[in-house]
This record gives structure tokens, sequence and C-alpha cells, in this order.
């Protein structure tokens, strides 16, 4: 298991914030899920054995929080916030919209041509501009229909032209 | 969690429900009520475990705090004002229960904790009887985590008792929580499966059904069995297990083994053989009539048939070629009386010293230099609170599962110290302080060297600095508790006795049956008597029977065998051993005329011309001894038609020999008791009287078949063994001492110990037969895989 020279590096540095080691757990899961787009059974292995925890361990820790994954998402990954502000403002319409348009039905369910994924979230801190939507770190704001339409449209360009 | 009350000499006082009571400083508020009789009820809160606060049961009022606190989180403090069972805090329990069973499934009629279930017996006592909820209770399909463990998610609580007895206390971490709130679930650390000791203290200390096992689940209902608390058959440590027993056709049948009770000296602990490993007992190919070989074919006899046969036979043998012709083989696994009762017997009516069994430690040379250096032993009790422990050799893990229990307590309880010398990475290092890994087979170099033979040192192959820090720590301890396994024999026992009676320390030594320090105690040699008088000592004559032993030792186990081969000992009795297991070539079985008393047709008992179906540990009554000397009574849990008592053979094959009974069992020949029919309504006196007559050892014994007079005679002849009866008919622990007899004056063999080898999962002849022991071993084995190269 080898991590890219970028992740060993902040590894080394995240080290040093922490007084006890396996408080870096968090915070470094989520930089192997950037790494690898998912949290892989083979980097569970690896950071349990650097933190010296075991990796049932590693995997509560997961399990606990709904953004860290141990399956692929996405190239895209679409997250759509039904908290209540949103849910005022017609965010649950915009889920069921992103949804059908992109033909998905499960939470956190991956298109089939592997491009976007769609999460129904809480709050990601948008409520000012309520309904919104988060893809991957990018935030998309007073949501409607038409605009889901093109902000998707635009990324599965980009998808395509990559 | 550390032990606060260990070091505490200030009290707290306050008041409880209007009631002023105190306790140390630093005590939980719920170990202070329950500690004066008050109840606080709780699902997660574990004496001995990390404190979780999780359930919400335990919350109670406290005066000027503005919300309910958990008391199993709040230290008492003084003038502290609680209320426990107010309104207030009732109504919160209900709630608690309320959104507890909101998802439980409440199938109580078919859950194998339903009776003994702690969120029922709350429900019953709170109410909580309806519910506010109308969604559909969530639903998810049991599952087998491996040969023991099944879980039930539905079931849980969310507690995580058994999430942290595995871990704090196992030190396994196989268990851990997954997804979050009422998703929340217990997860194994192999994905579907449990990779770990399968001890089952998960499913014990579950408070609910949810973890349940293999062995037990929907066979009973906790209120159809009877329940004993006896000492399990397994390894030498002595645990005490609660046999749950039910009516079968066969007798009495075992339904399972816990330790619910909690009252041994393992309190809570029990590993998988003394949980799970009871079933060879009801296995098919257990024998439960008498076999006599005709025409080289076991066939079916009488008890009468066959015990006359036996009888024959040794008198025959005695007539023809003399006592030094015939040769007896004891058990590891028998009580005391009978141990005693069988040397007493071959020295006595069978005039022969020929007596022996299969040695683990070298007990004679332990008990020689604890004399010697007036050294004392220690209890497996106080392991568990002992500052510091230096373990050298062994594998307690693996063959002494409590002892590893008490020493992980010590180390996470008390932060003792522990010292590991061995020759392998046993598991226990990670709880030590200091580790000396040394060369194979040079604990006794070892030894030399703490003594102060600094030469020694150079054959552990230990880097000196590591030895030298070691030994400088060890001075510095007090309170030290050494325990070596049978890597130490003979004058390295001397050695070491006399290196650890100097700064103070106590000594186990270990062996590895459950009643193996038992035989040695009770004499099973061929040159010590009882409480190790040397047969050509001369202080044998405190055994009012010595006079009627021969002057000289007779055989040792070897040369029983040797003469069994070559002709010279024409009749060999074997109780409850398995020798041909451990020398298979030998022709020693096939020629003598054989005797065997066991459970199975083991490879020793194929040779026997008399087969004896015996009745094991839980089947019947006396006493063991555990590896340390803790004394504890046997207890009669079940019983299987046809076998009888190694006790009651060998009183019937004397009887039949001709020999005195009265002189062997001291029971008295008429009967005087009133059983009580006499007193009609008034009979609770006589149970009454019988209680008093029992625990002072007046009882009236009037069958030659009670091992308890044998117990009477052993208290008053073995020394070290008078202990309290009172106590140890109250099921306590009573503990032994090796005595000063005669100076230097016990003959020891090192040479003649044999460890036995068993690990977590294996127990001799008992393990084989023991279907769960054997899938266990089977999965382990199978999840041996190839290490994928990186």
């Amino acid at each position: 298991m080898k991590f890219s020279e970028q992740l060993e590096a902040r590894y080394s540095e995240m080290l040093t914030h922490y007084p006890v080691k396996r408080s870096l757990l968090v915070p470094f899961l989520l930089y192997i899920q950037d790494e690898f787009g998912y949290v892989t059974d083979d980097s569970i292995e690896e950071i349990a054995k650097r933190l010296e925890i075991s990796p049932l361990e590693v995997r509560n820790v997961i399990s606990y929080y709904s953004m860290l994954r141990t399956k692929p998402s996405g190239k895209y990954n679409v997250q759509v916030c039904t908290n209540i502000c949103c849910q005022l403002r017609g965010g649950e319409e915009m889920l069921g919209h992103v949804r059908e348009k992109l033909g998905v039905k499960v939470n956190k369910e991956v298109t089939s041509d592997g491009i976007f994924s769609v999460e129904e979230v809480e709050c990601i801190g948008a409520c000012s501009w309520a309904p919104a939507m988060q893809v991957n770190y990018d935030f998309h704001e007073n949501l409607t229909p038409e605009k889901i339409d093109q902000i998707l449209d635009e990324y599965r360009q980009k998808a395509v032209q990559e | 969690m550390a032990d606060v009350t260990q070091n505490a000499t200030e009290n707290v006082t306050l008041t409880v429900n209007g009631r002023t009571i105190s306790a140390p400083k630093g005590t939980l508020l719920i170990e202070a009520c329950k500690q004066h009789g008050i109840e606080i009820p709780a699902f997660c809160y574990y004496p001995g475990l990390s404190l979780q606060g999780a359930c919400r049961m335990c919350l109670v009022e406290i005066e000027k705090m503005p919300k309910m606190q958990t008391a199993c989180t709040t230290p008492i403090a003084e003038g502290m004002v609680v209320q426990t069972e107010s309104e207030k805090v009732v109504q919160a329990r209900k709630a608690t229960l309320e959104l507890l069973l909101a998802n439980h499934p409440l199938d109580c009629p078919v859950c194998d904790a339903g009776g003994e279930c702690e969120l029922q017996d709350m429900t019953y006592k709170y109410g909580a009887g309806e519910s506010k909820f109308i969604d559909i209770k969530s639903h998810r399909d049991e599952q087998q985590w491996s040969p023991i463990v099944f879980y039930d998610r539905p079931r849980c609580i969310l507690c995580y008792r058994c999430v942290r007895v595995c871990g704090e206390g196992m030190d396994v971490w196989a268990l851990g929580i997954q997804n979050r709130g009422q998703g929340s679930v217990i997860a194994p650390n192999k994905g579907d499966s449990l990779d770990c000791e399968e001890c089952g203290m998960c499913i014990d200390i579950c408070p609910v059904g949810a973890l349940t096992s293999a062995s037990y689940r929907y066979k009973t209902r906790p209120w159809e069995m009877t329940h004993v608390g006896t000492v399990c058959t397994h390894c030498g440590d002595g645990c005490v297990t609660t046999v749950g027993v039910r009516r079968s056709e066969t007798g009495s049948e075992i339904v399972r083994c816990d330790n619910r009770d909690r009252s041994g000296i393992n309190v809570d602990f029990l590993c998988i053989k003394g949980r799970y490993a009871y079933d060879f007992a009801a296995n098919p190919e257990r024998i439960t009539t008498p076999l006599i070989k005709r025409d080289g074919k076991f066939v079916s006899a009488t008890w009468s048939e066959a015990i006359e046969l036996v009888a024959a036979k040794f008198r025959e043998t005695l007539a023809a070629s003399g006592p030094q012709s015939i040769g007896v083989i004891g058990s590891n696994r028998t009580t005391n009386e009978e141990n005693y009762l069988l040397q007493k017997f071959a020295r006595t009516v069978l005039g022969t010293n020929n007596i022996d069994h299969h040695r683990t430690a070298d007990f004679p040379s332990f008990a020689r230099a604890i004399a010697a250096n007036k050294a004392q032993t220690a209890s497996m009790s106080e392991v568990a609170t002992a500052p510091a422990i230096l373990l050298i050799g062994s594998d307690p893990t693996e063959q002494h599962p409590l002892l590893a229990w008490q020493i992980r307590t010590a180390v996470r309880r008390r932060s003792s110290r522990l010292y590991v010398v061995n020759a392998n990475e046993i598991k226990l290092t990670r709880q030590a302080s200091h580790i000396a890994k040394i060369a194979i087979g040079t604990e006794a170099d070892f030894v030399s060297y703490l003594s102060g033979n600094t030469a020694a040192a150079a054959n552990l192959g230990t880097a000196p600095e590591v030895l030298e820090k070691l030994r400088d720590a060890l001075s510095a301890e007090s309170g030290l508790i050494i325990v070596f396994g049978p890597e130490l024999r003979g004058e390295a026992i001397d050695a070491l006795v006399s290196y650890g009676s100097r700064i103070g320390a106590k000594f186990i030594c270990l062996a590895d049956y459950s009643n193996s320090r038992g035989a040695a105690d009770m004499g099973l040699y061929p040159d010590l008597l009882p409480g190790y008088h040397a047969i050509a000592g001369s202080s044998r004559s405190a055994l009012a029977w010595a006079s009627k032993v021969p002057a000289t030792p007779g055989f040792d186990l070897t040369r029983m065998l040797d003469g069994a081969a070559s002709g010279a000992v024409q009749a060999l009795w074997v109780v409850g051993s398995n020798p041909a297991a451990r020398y298979p070539e030998n022709t020693a079985f096939s020629r003598p005329f054989l005797v065997v008393q066991d459970m199975f047709l083991t490879e020793t008992a194929q040779h026997a011309d008399v087969f004896l179906p015996a009745a094991f540990a839980y089947e019947k009554a006396g006493t063991m001894t555990n590896t340390c000397g803790d004394l504890q009574r046997l207890k009669k849990a079940s019983d299987v038609h046809g076998v009888k008592s190694d006790f009651e053979i060998i009183i019937r094959i004397a009887e039949k020999i001709g020999a005195d009974v009265n002189e062997l069992v001291p029971f008295r020949g008429h009967t005087f008791a009133d059983a009580g029919q006499s007193r009609g309504a008034q009979s609770g006196e006589a149970d009454r009287n019988a209680v008093f007559t029992e625990a002072r050892g007046l009882a009236s014994r009037t069958s030659p078949l009670d091992p308890l007079i044998t117990l009477d005679e052993i208290s008053k002849l073995v020394p070290g063994y008078a202990v309290s009866r009172l106590d140890l008919a109250a099921g306590n622990m009573q503990r032994t001492e090796l005595v000063q007899i005669e100076p230097a004056g016990i003959p020891s063999h090192p040479e003649m110990v044999e460890p036995a080898g068993n690990a977590l999962f294996t127990s001799g002849t008992l393990g084989r037969y023991s279907t769960t022991l054997n899938s266990v071993v089977e999965k382990h084995r199978n999840a041996i895989e190839p290490i994928e190269a990186d």
C-alpha cells in the first residue's frame, strides 16, 4: 500500500498537530478519500497500522461519518441538502429532481456511466441561500430545477471532455 | 478504569432518599448506593469496565443540579442530596425504557434471555407497557459470527458492555460499533465474522438476548434448569462455573455453563472451556455400561460382574506375585477425596507404593523449596491486586486463561508492573512493563542470573542491559508475585524461591489439569504420601494409616509401564488417565490385566480387560485444589444413568477384595440420622440441624460412598488442609498451604514432568470429545490463509 508523495508529506505534517496519534484519523481519512475516491480496504489496514489501532476501529469511525465512503462515488458527488432551511425552500423537490434527471433511486447511488452519484445530506451551511447543494467541493445555491439541469449538464460536459 | 477506591482513606457522607450514607471518596454514586442496598438500575454500567453513560437508566435527581445526572458517572461529594426513586426519576426511567423498547422485538417468549433479562426486569418494574411509537420496528436478520457467537440486532440495546469486555477485559478488541444513532450495530472484526478467543464473555455480559451462544440458544428456559455452581474440569486455574441442568431420558442433561452468579475466584471470567466445553458429557461415544473383554472384544457387563472380576484378578495377582506386581495410575481430574482414597487403597489394601500420575508440574520440588524458605504461595485472587507480577515461562493466555485475566486486571486497574520472561512472544507481553525474551530452555539460567550469578546471562541470548534493567526493577518491588510454568523444575525452583523469599515475594507454580495440584497434594506418587511425607522419611507417622504402608518407594509411571511391558507388573489399574496416548509405542498396555476407569474408549481403554464407565467432575461431589492451592467444593450437578463416580468404584472394588471399608472411609455402621420425617411440620429444624452439623464436621456419615468423610480425614491428616468447613460448604475458596514437614526431605523427580500442551481450544481427552471445541479448532485451522506478499 503506497500513498502519494503529497499524502505522505501531509501525514508527516499532521502527526505533529495532535498530542495523540489516533486524533488524526478522521481528517486523514478525508485526505485518503480525496486521493482514492473512497476509503479503500488497503488504506484502512495501512492507517490502522500507522496509528496503532485495529482495522475494526477505523471501520467503526468510517461508518459513523456519512461523508466517509468505503465504495467509489461518481466522478461528481452531488450532495443535496434537505435539512430544515433547504427543506422549507424546496430541498426535497430538488433532490427528487436530481435523482429523476440522473436516473438514480437509492441514496448514494452512482449513475451507470460513473459520472455522478447523488447523496442526500444534512446541513451544508448554506442556509442563507437555500435550497443548496454541493458537488464535490463546489457550492450551488438558490437552486431551481432549471438551474440544476444547467449545472449538471456543465459537469457532464466537463467529464466527457476530460 | 482506574480503581478509584484502592487508596482512599477519606469517607464522604451524602444523603440518598433521606438516608445518610457514606463511602470512600471517589466512589461512583451508583456504587455507593449499591453498597448501602439502594438499587439504581443501569444497563451500560458494569463494575470494572470503563464508563459509558449510554443507556440513561441511572438518571437520578441531585439537589442544586438543574438536570438529572447519570449515577454511573457521578462521583459522590460531601453533602450531596440525591433522590433515586422520585416521581421524576421514575418517569425518566419509564421514558428511557419506552425508547429502548421502540425497536425491541418483544420476542421474549422465545428469547434465550427471557426470565433473566435485565430489560425485562426493568420493564416489569417501571411499566412502560404502552408505546407512543407508531412506526414499524426496524428489523435485521440474526447473524452467526463464529461457531459460538450469534448476534440478533433487534434485541440489542447498545449498552456496549460486550465491546468493552472484549477489548478492556480480554484484550481481544474483536467487537466494535458501527453506524450511528438507531442504525448502530455491534460489529465483529472480520466484517461478518469474528476472529477472537471465543470466550463468550460478550454473551454472558449481554443484559438482553442480543448475543447468544450456539450451544444454548433456543434450547430451554432459564427456570427449567437447576443451577449448580461447581469447579470447571478443564485447566488448573479452578474457575467456578454454574452448570445449568435439566432432566432428560439419560438422567440429566447439561444445557449450559456460565458464571452468572459471579461467586467464584474467577468473578466475571470464564473461557471457552469453562462455558461451552461441557458437551463431551453427552457425546454419543461416551460409555455408560461396564465392559469386559472376552476373546478380544468388549461385551457389556453389569457393575457386579465387572467389579467382581476386577477384585478377583487383583486378589489372584496379589496371591501369585505379591503387591509389587500391581500398578496404579491416578488422575489429574478426579477429586482430592478420590485421589486420597485411591492411594490409601493402593498402599494399605493392595500393599503397594506403585502409584503415580501424569505430572505436569514439579510440585514436590516446589513444596520442598517453599518449606525450606518459609515462603508463601499466592492465591489466584491475589494476582488481580498484586502490585507486581513476574511471569517466567508458560503462556497463560493459552494455558491459564483465568491467570491471564487476573494479570490483565492488575495491570489495567492497578497499573501493576508485569515482568515477562519467556522464550516466546506471548500475548501478555502487551501488558508487560519489562520483557526479556530468552533462548528456549534457559529459564533456569535466568533464575540463576537473578540469584546473582551474572555469568548465567551468557546463555540467555538477551541484551545485558535489558536483563539488568529487569533485575534492578524487580529488586525494588514489594508485594511481588512470582508465577512460573513447567519450564522450571528441580533445583531451579529452589533457587527461584530462595531469591523471591528474600524480597518477600509469593509464588504460584503452574500445572495443567483441574486437579493436578490435588493429585500431588494427595500423594499420587510412588515415593510421597499425602502432604509430601516421604515414604522413606520419619514424618509419615502423622498419617494414622501409615503403619500399613510398605517402607520402600514404589515404581513411578515409566517404571510401571516398563514393568508391565516386561511382565513384572501383572495388573495395571488406570483411573481417569490416558498414558497410551503419551506412550503410543509402549506395549505395556496389552500385556497385563488392565482395568480402566474413564468416560471414553481412549487409546489406553482400548487395551482394557475391564472398562468401568466413570462419572466426571460435574457429576460428583468433593473438592479440588487449583494450581495455586485454592481448595474449592465440587457440587454434583448432573447425572448420567449407568456411570459411577471414581470414589464409588474404588470403594466397591475394595469391598469385593475383602478390605475393611470402614477403615478406608470411616463411616458409621448404623444410622441415628433424622432425615426430617419424624418432625412433620417442624422438618425445617432438621434442615437447620443438618447445615449446622455439616459445617462442623459433625454430620452423621452413614454411607461409605460419602466423599465428605474422606475430606474430614484429609483435613485432619494432610498438612495444610485444615480449612474452615463452614466456608467451604458455603461455596467459598479455602487456602491450603505447603507446610514444613521434613527439611529437604522431599524427593523430587523433575525428569518425570511433562506438560500437557493444551492450548485455549484443547483440553486433553475431554477436548477431543467436545463438539464445540472441535468446531472452533476447525474454524481456526481454516482461517489460516497464506500471507500475501507485499
